[in-house]
C-alpha cells in the first residue's frame, strides 16, 4: 500500500514542479528537464503500481527488473539489434528509400505519369503492406533479405509519394526565373527542384524510419533464423520471460528513437532555410 | 475525372507486370511437373498451367478475384470460410480501436492546447511513443492480456488505439491552434469563457485538420488490428487468415485476405472522405 500511496505522492509533486517550470520563461535547458521529469514520473509510477498491486513478474515486469535483464543479456541483445536492424532494416530502407526517390525523379518528368501514379501511391501507402511479410519470406528465404525486402515494399510508396509532391514544391516564377537563366533540365533539378524538395523528402525519410523497424521486426514473425528481435519477441513470449520482452523492446525504442533523431538532425541541416527550422 | 486515363493505364500497368511475375514464378514449378511426367511443354502450355496452379508461388489476378467470390458470395456469411465473415471480425476490432483512439486523442489535444505544462511535458512523449514500433510487441499485449483474462475484441482494439491516437493528437494540436490572434481577442471581448471558445471557436476551425488525421487514423488503426490477429492462434480475422495461409502454403488464400483487407482500407477511407466533404461543405469551409 505505502508503494502506491508514494507513487501517487511522487507523481503529484512532481507535477507540480512542472507546472512551476512550465511558467518561466522558455530556455533549452527547460523544454528538455520538463519531459525528462515527465518521463520519470511515468518510471517510478510503474514501478510503485506493480510493487503496490503485487502484479505477476509474468504479466508486466517492473522497470527495476528490465533494466537489470537489460544490462545482464547485452551479448544477446547486440547480436539481435544488429540481424534486425543493421541487416535487415537498414538495408531495405536505403534500398527503398533510394530506387523510390530515383523513380519519382523519373515520373517528374511526366505529367501524365503523376497524376496516374499519385492516386495509387496514396492508396498503397494506406494499405496494411505488413501483410505482404508471409509472401515476402516465402520468396526470399528465412534470413535478413526477406526482412530487407518487406521493409523495401513498406517504405517505397509513402516515400515516392513526398517525393513527388516535394518536386512540385517550387513555384511558377521561380522555374521561369531558371529557364531565363537558359538552365537545362538537370541544373534545374539540382539546383531548383531538388533544394526545394528537401523538406517533403525528409518527412517521408521520416515517416519511414519508424516504418522500417516495424516492418523489419513483425516479418521476423513469419520465419527467422534463430537471432533478431522479432525472432527473441516471439520465443520469450513463449517462455513467458516477459522481462526479456521489455529489454527488447527498450532496445527497439532506443534504436526507433535514434533512427529518427539522426534524421531529424541531417533534416536541420538541410533545410536550414525553411520557416519550420528557424523558428 | 481528369487523372481517370492516367490512373487507369497505371493499374493496367500494374496487371500486366503482375501476370508476366506470375508466368515468370510459377514457371520452374510448371516445367518441374512436366518433367517428371515425362512431357515437354510448349510455351503456351506453360503459360496456361502458371495461371491454374494450386499453390503458385504468385497467383494471377483472376485466380485471386475467383477465390474471393468464391469466399463471399458463394459460403454462408456464418460460415467459418467465410471471407465476409472474416472480415467483420477485423472490422468491428477496427472500428472499436479508431473509436478508443480518436476519444483519446482530441481529449489529450484539448488538454495540451490548454494546459502549458501538459504541453511541455506530455508532448515529446507523443512523438517518442510512435517511434517505438509498438505492431512489434502487438503479440505480446495480445498474449499478456489475453492471460489476464481479456479476450477477444479488446486486445485488438488496444493495439489499433496506440496506432491511431497519435496522428489524431498531432492534427488536433495543430487545428484547435489554428484561430488566429484577432478571432481570440474577438471572443475575449464578447468575455467568453475558455470552454465557450473550445466550443464555439476551436473546435469549428479544427475540422479541416481533424479529417485528414481520421484518414491515416482509420489505416492504421486496421493495420493494428490485422497484426493483433496474427498470434491469436490464427481463429478467426483477415490476419489470421494470413497466418494460416502462411502455414499452409495456400498462396491464394493470403493474396485474397490481402486484397479483401485493401478494399477494406480504401472504403473506410473513403467514406471518411465523403463524410469530410459533406461536414465542411454545411460549415462553408469547402475550399
Amino acid at each position: 500500500m505505502s508503494w502506491i500511496i508514494g507513487a501517487l505522492l511522487f507523481w503529484a509533486a512532481m507535477w507540480l514542479l512542472n507546472v512551476q517550470l512550465s511558467k518561466r520563461p522558455q530556455t533549452r535547458a527547460l523544454s528538455l528537464l520538463v519531459p525528462l521529469i515527465f518521463g520519470v514520473t511515468l518510471l517510478v509510477l510503474w514501478e510503485g503500481m506493480v510493487r503496490g498491486f503485487q502484479i505477476s513478474p509474468i504479466l508486466l515486469p517492473p522497470p527495476s527488473a528490465i533494466s537489470v535483464r537489460f544490462a545482464n543479456s547485452l551479448p544477446i541483445l547486440w547480436v539481435d539489434f544488429v540481424q534486425t536492424f543493421v541487416k535487415g532494416a537498414m538495408s531495405g530502407y536505403i534500398i527503398g528509400c533510394g530506387s523510390a526517390f530515383l523513380m519519382a525523379i523519373a515520373v517528374n518528368r511526366s505529367p501524365f505519369l503523376q497524376r496516374g501514379l499519385l492516386p495509387v501511391g496514396n492508396f498503397v501507402a494506406a494499405l496494411p503492406i505488413v501483410g505482404m511479410a508471409p509472401i515476402l519470406v516465402m520468396w526470399f528465404g528465412f534470413d535478413w533479405q526477406s526482412k530487407a525486402a518487406v521493409v523495401v515494399v513498406m517504405v517505397f510508396f509513402p516515400m515516392l509519394v513526398n517525393t513527388v509532391e516535394g518536386l512540385k514544391a517550387s513555384d511558377h516564377m521561380q522555374r521561369d526565373l531558371m529557364q531565363t537563366y537558359g538552365a537545362s533540365y538537370w541544373q534545374g533539378l539540382m539546383k531548383l527542384s531538388l533544394p526545394a524538395a528537401m523538406p517533403f523528402i525528409f518527412n517521408g525519410l521520416k515517416i519511414c524510419s519508424t516504418l522500417a523497424l516495424i516492418g523489419a521486426i513483425v516479418a521476423e514473425f513469419f520465419g527467422s533464423p534463430i537471432k533478431g528481435m522479432g525472432f527473441r519477441i516471439s520465443t520469450e513470449v513463449g517462455r513467458l520471460s516477459l522481462d526479456m520482452v521489455w529489454a527488447e523492446i527498450t532496445v527497439a525504442a532506443l534504436a526507433g528513437s535514434a533512427f529518427y533523431g539522426v534524421v531529424a538532425l541531417i533534416e536541420k541541416r538541410v533545410t536550414f532555410w525553411h520557416p519550420s527550422q528557424r523558428g | 475525372m481528369r487523372s481517370f486515363a492516367p490512373v487507369l493505364t497505371v493499374v493496367g500497368a500494374i496487371m500486366v507486370i503482375w501476370y508476366g511475375a506470375a508466368v515468370a514464378l510459377n514457371s520452374s514449378w510448371a516445367y518441374d511437373k512436366a518433367k517428371r511426367a515425362d512431357v515437354t511443354l510448349s510455351f503456351s502450355e506453360m503459360v496456361a498451367d502458371t495461371m491454374a496452379q494450386k499453390k503458385p508461388l504468385l497467383p494471377a489476378p483472376h485466380q485471386v478475384v475467383a477465390e474471393i467470390y468464391k469466399t463471399t458470395v458463394l459460403k454462408k456469411i456464418t460460415s467459418k470460410r467465410s471471407l465476409i465473415w472474416h472480415g467483420w471480425v477485423t472490422l468491428s476490432a477496427t472500428l472499436l480501436g479508431f473509436a478508443m483512439g480518436t476519444g483519446f486523442g482530441i481529449l489529450l489535444a484539448v488538454g495540451i492546447v490548454h494546459s502549458r505544462a501538459m504541453d511541455m511535458s506530455v508532448m515529446p512523449w507523443v512523438i517518442t511513443s510512435q517511434t517505438i514500433p509498438i505492431l512489434a510487441v502487438a503479440p505480446m499485449i495480445i498474449v499478456v492480456l489475453n492471460a489476464v483474462g481479456i479476450s477477444g475484441l479488446l486486445p485488438k482494439a488496444f493495439i489499433s488505439m496506440y496506432l491511431s491516437f497519435f496522428p489524431v493528437v498531432v492534427g488536433m494540436v495543430k487545428g484547435l491552434r489554428s484561430p488566429d490572434a484577432m478571432q481570440m481577442d474577438q471572443m475575449r471581448t464578447w468575455s467568453a469563457t475558455q470552454s465557450t471558445m473550445l466550443w464555439k471557436l476551436r473546435l469549428p476551425s479544427s475540422m479541416p485538420y481533424l479529417f485528414p488525421s481520421l484518414k491515416i487514423a482509420m489505416a492504421a488503426s486496421l493495420v493494428g488490428a490485422i497484426v493483433g490477429e496474427l498470434p491469436t492462434g490464427a481463429v478467426a480475422g483477415l490476419g489470421a487468415r494470413l497466418l494460416a495461409g502462411s502455414y499452409y502454403g495456400q498462396t491464394i488464400q493470403i493474396w485474397s485476405a490481402l486484397i479483401s483487407a485493401a478494399v477494406l482500407a480504401a472504403t473506410l477511407v473513403a467514406l471518411i472522405g465523403l463524410i469530410q466533404n459533406i461536414t465542411l461543405k454545411r460549415m462553408g469551409m469547402l475550399r
